[in-house]
């Protein structure tokens, strides 16, 4: 071996080469995957194949695939508030099973009430479960320094737990052969569907928020004041911004945008709280936000192709595949994407060894550890 | 006296984007001296050292170590010809003990015997007089004997050339006099001690050469007893050639800040201003000057309401600021242009609008009810690249890709465009070149001329005389005189700054 590889700082503003370095991200992914399915004797591209037709092949298959769209969206649209100002909450999970409890509690209780009180009482409900789940992590944050990303994530055990101890326990329905389920709820408090399909209303919760998230962020005074603390919070300060009262707003948001999420879930396709009624949506929903680039409406087409995998993921259970695949692929997807992003930043060059003692006149940006 | 040489370094050049920061720099050290690099902040100190130490690699140039020609390309090189840097920041494993520090990543082999190594370390401390204890955790030491810990790693590791950052900046003064004995013990036994520093006193105190550098050039090398501390300032600041001084023609109006027994904590739990008083008048600029960490940083940050005072009271007009926010104090009237540009003062990852609306975002025009009006920002963004001469080549792309200088007329197009009662400029012209230095020059110079009671802080002696009505000088915290520039003299401000009041 005569040299060495050098790793170098550089900057790629170009809009298009960034989305084309992630691409082969993604690329690089499916190859990882195709080499795993290969190993356990399944043809990866006849499973890339019949993961793509589960999902987008047929109108059930896309109605489906809008069905896992609209939780994982309202998930991601929620961790990308507090990400925005790099807290990062990764407790979607928790705060989408809280939010889920509130409004079960609210359909439980007065199930009698007219439809059009009920919903939003109970997306109110739920977006409260969710704020007070994003909040109990973030007030340790804003006063003494607490490391959130511990906290969100214990905070999910936490949550799920509680919607565990429900259904198993005072909230269990009688009726219900000691599955681990609540009654169903009143009709009343049922989201309406499109047409015959399986797809409800929450489709249009999710897509305003995300067009309402967009102009906050973007437009608002607000949504200036978290980009300037999540960019450079040293500058938030010189600016006299209040950085606690952000973080504790922020994370109250996050929290209830993800709470919406459960609600929407139990009202439009579980009609009643069970116990793991979100498979995750909330770690998914990490992927999305970062993927998107905290972009809520780029978060639209991420959650979109996601749910897509999901879907595709239990299309290919019929050839003896786990639907476990597309949460592997999810995760091999994240992974190369990450890994990508190294090289938006730096670039390796390989140098040539010079055996003379007077080293080779260069510039050079050295990594400082 | 043939002594044996331990570093010949020859011609190193190394630079930085465009900036040269050696330039063709030789450097001996010998056994058994303590040799002292001494210069201004930014003069090349420690990039000289830190390519020594094979942190970084020079462009040209050659380095000999113990008389053999080498070529030193990381640190454990370094450490393996016999170099040992103790930095600034300590690189100390908080949670493990200070002999488990002092092997890390040395000893060979899976299994620790704890006490047989902490028998071996404290054995081997005892020898250099150098007393600590192995098995205390580093969290639990001061500062001075973390920096104990960071000398015997090195020295386990069998170093005999030591390079020492500014290593009494953290300690206190026995701490300072206890170090000394250690480094002039190590020089008696033959290692070579090189400590990197500004500080006058302890230059004259510790060391047998001194090797003087000043923006990037070395000016000379020297022993003791050739010099004085006039001369080592002499060479460190350079020719003192005063330029005509721009006369203040307009009257100084009413005083806007009284600042009275100030005290403010430092980030390192010290008192970083101490009791210092003095008042600024509209109209006028006040030059603070002292080398950069005698409390400047500190006293603007708690002018500005970003740092809370210990004691003391600061008044705008006749109003006391205790307990405002740094709102309040941006809504008083008080602007300040931090040194770090990009650390505190823009937002390198937003474009131009963005940043130039940091400060009144929540006002109209910018603010429309809840909303942010991105075209009124967008207005003044080109309105600042006009009126400042920025040169920008996408107003709508981030700005951490421009110069030094154009960030500055950046920052202080924004700070100025806010009409300021008083305008704080710290080092506003660091980094800078001629041109841009010029028209910062003259901005300040407006402002003044406007009515604005401007503070100016600066290491430039020659800055300050040519810019100041008055002229404070800090050293360690506290203020050791207030003068005016046509009573005095470059060489007075300059002892001001190295020591004690004048009498």
């Amino acid at each position: 071996m005569n040299g060495r590889f050098k790793i170098e700082k550089r900057e790629i503003q170009n809009k298009y080469a960034l989305t084309g370095i992630r691409l082969v991200g993604i690329f690089l992914a499916l190859i990882a995957g195709g080499i795993f399915l290969a190993s356990t004797g399944h043809g990866p591209i006849l499973v890339y194949k019949a993961m793509l037709k589960g999902a987008f092949g047929s109108s059930y298959g896309i109605n489906e695939t809008i069905v896992k769209t609209i939780p994982l969206l309202l998930a991601a649209l929620g961790i990308s508030v507090a990400f925005r100002m790099k807290l990062w909450n990764i407790g979607a999970e928790g705060q989408i099973c809280v939010g889920g409890i509130a409004a079960s509690a609210v359909a439980l209780k007065f199930g009698h009430l007219p439809s059009y009180v009920l919903l939003p009482s109970m997306l109110l409900a739920g977006f409260l479960g969710g704020a007070i789940w994003g909040l109990l992590p973030a007030i340790p944050k804003a006063l003494w320094k607490t490391n959130e990303t511990i906290t969100t994530l214990m905070m999910n055990y936490i949550g799920i737990l509680w919607v565990d101890y429900l259904v198993f326990g005072p909230w269990k329905d009688p009726k219900g052969f000691n599955f681990p389920i609540t009654p169903e709820f009143s009709p009343a408090a049922f989201l309406p569907t499109f047409g015959r399909s399986r797809v409800h209303t929450g489709i249009i919760i999710a897509l305003v928020l995300a067009a309402l998230l967009y102009v906050i962020i973007n437009k608002t005074l607000w949504g200036y004041e978290i980009r300037v603390a999540g960019e450079n919070s040293e500058a938030a300060k010189y600016a006299g911004m209040n950085v606690k009262r952000n973080i504790i707003l922020a994370m109250g948001i996050s929290g209830g945008i993800a709470g919406i999420a459960g609600m929407t879930e139990l009202a439009g396709i579980t009609h009643r709280l069970q116990s793991g009624f979100s498979p995750g949506y909330g770690y998914s929903a990490i992927i999305i936000a970062w993927l998107s680039r905290l972009n809520p409406i780029a978060a639209i087409g991420v959650s979109f192709l996601f749910g897509g995998m999901l879907v595709g993921g239990y299309a290919v259970q019929t050839s003896g595949l786990p639907a476990a695949t597309a949460v592997m692929m999810q995760g091999l997807i994240l992974f190369f994407v990450l890994g990508a992003e190294f090289f938006t930043q730096h670039q390796i060059t390989w140098i040539k060894k010079n055996h003379a003692e007077k080293p080779v006149v260069r510039k050079e940006v050295e990594i400082h550890g | 006296m043939a002594a044996k040489q331990l570093v010949s370094m020859r011609g190193i050049t190394k630079s930085f984007g465009t900036e040269t920061v050696n330039d063709r720099i030789d450097f001996d050290l010998q056994a058994g001296e303590i040799h002292a690099l001494l210069g201004e902040n930014g003069a090349g100190k420690s990039t000289l050292m830190n390519i020594l130490s094979g942190v970084y690699r020079q462009d040209a140039g050659e380095i000999k170590l113990h008389g053999q020609p080498v070529t030193i390309q990381s640190p454990k090189d370094a450490i393996g010809c016999g170099v040992g840097m103790i930095h600034q920041h300590f690189k100390l494993v908080e949670n493990l003990t200070a002999a488990e520090n002092i092997i890390l990543g040395y000893k060979k082999g899976l299994m620790l015997n704890r006490k047989k190594i902490n028998q071996e370390i404290a054995e081997f401390s005892m020898s250099y007089g150098l007393s600590i204890q192995p098995q205390d955790c580093i969290y639990q030491m001061s500062v001075g004997e973390k920096q104990r810990v960071e000398i015997l790693k090195a020295l386990y590791r069998g170093a005999d050339i030591l390079i020492l950052d500014e290593p009494t900046a953290v300690l206190t003064p026995q701490e300072t006099k206890e170090l000394f004995t250690i480094l002039k013990k190590m020089a008696a036994e033959g290692c070579g001690v090189i400590i990197i520093t500004h500080k006058m006193q302890e230059v004259m105190e510790i060391a047998d050469r001194i090797t003087v550098l000043r923006k990037g050039k070395k000016v000379g090398t020297r022993e003791i007893g050739q010099v004085n501390e006039q001369v080592l300032a002499e060479m460190m600041m350079g020719q003192m050639v005063i330029r005509e001084r721009i006369k203040n023609i307009n009257p100084v109006g009413e005083t806007v800040l009284t600042v009275q027994n100030l005290t403010v904590r430092g980030d390192k739990g010290v008192d970083a201003v101490k009791d210092v008083s003095f008042t600024v008048n509209q109209g006028e600029i006040l030059g603070i000057a002292g080398i950069s960490g005698s409390g400047q940083k500190e006293l603007a940050e708690a002018i500005a309401g970003l740092r809370r005072a210990e004691a003391g009271s600061i008044k705008i007009a006749q109003e006391e600021t205790k307990g405002k926010t740094a709102r309040e104090m941006i809504d008083l009237g008080i602007s300040f242009v931090p040194e770090d540009r990009l650390g505190m003062g823009l937002i390198g990852t937003m474009d131009m609008a963005d940043n130039l609306i940091l400060k009144d975002y929540r006002k109209p025009p910018i603010s429309r009810g809840i909303f942010i009006d991105k075209q009124k920002a967008k207005e003044r963004a080109s309105a600042v690249i006009e009126q400042f001469d920025v040169k920008i080549a996408d107003n709508n792309g981030a700005i951490k890709s421009l110069s030094g200088g154009n960030l500055q007329k950046i920052l202080l197009g924004r700070e100025i465009l806010e009409e300021p009662k008083i305008l704080i400029a710290a080092y506003p012209v660091r980094g800078l070149d001629i041109g841009t230095t010029e028209a910062v020059y003259n901005l300040l110079l407006e402002q003044r001329d406007r009515g604005c009671a401007v503070i100016f802080i600066s290491e430039d002696l020659d800055e300050i005389m040519e810019l100041s009505d008055r002229i404070m000088v800090m050293e360690g915290g506290r203020t050791t005189g207030i003068v005016k520039p046509e009573e005095t003299s470059v060489e007075e401000i300059g002892r001001m700054m190295l020591s004690g009041r004048v009498s």
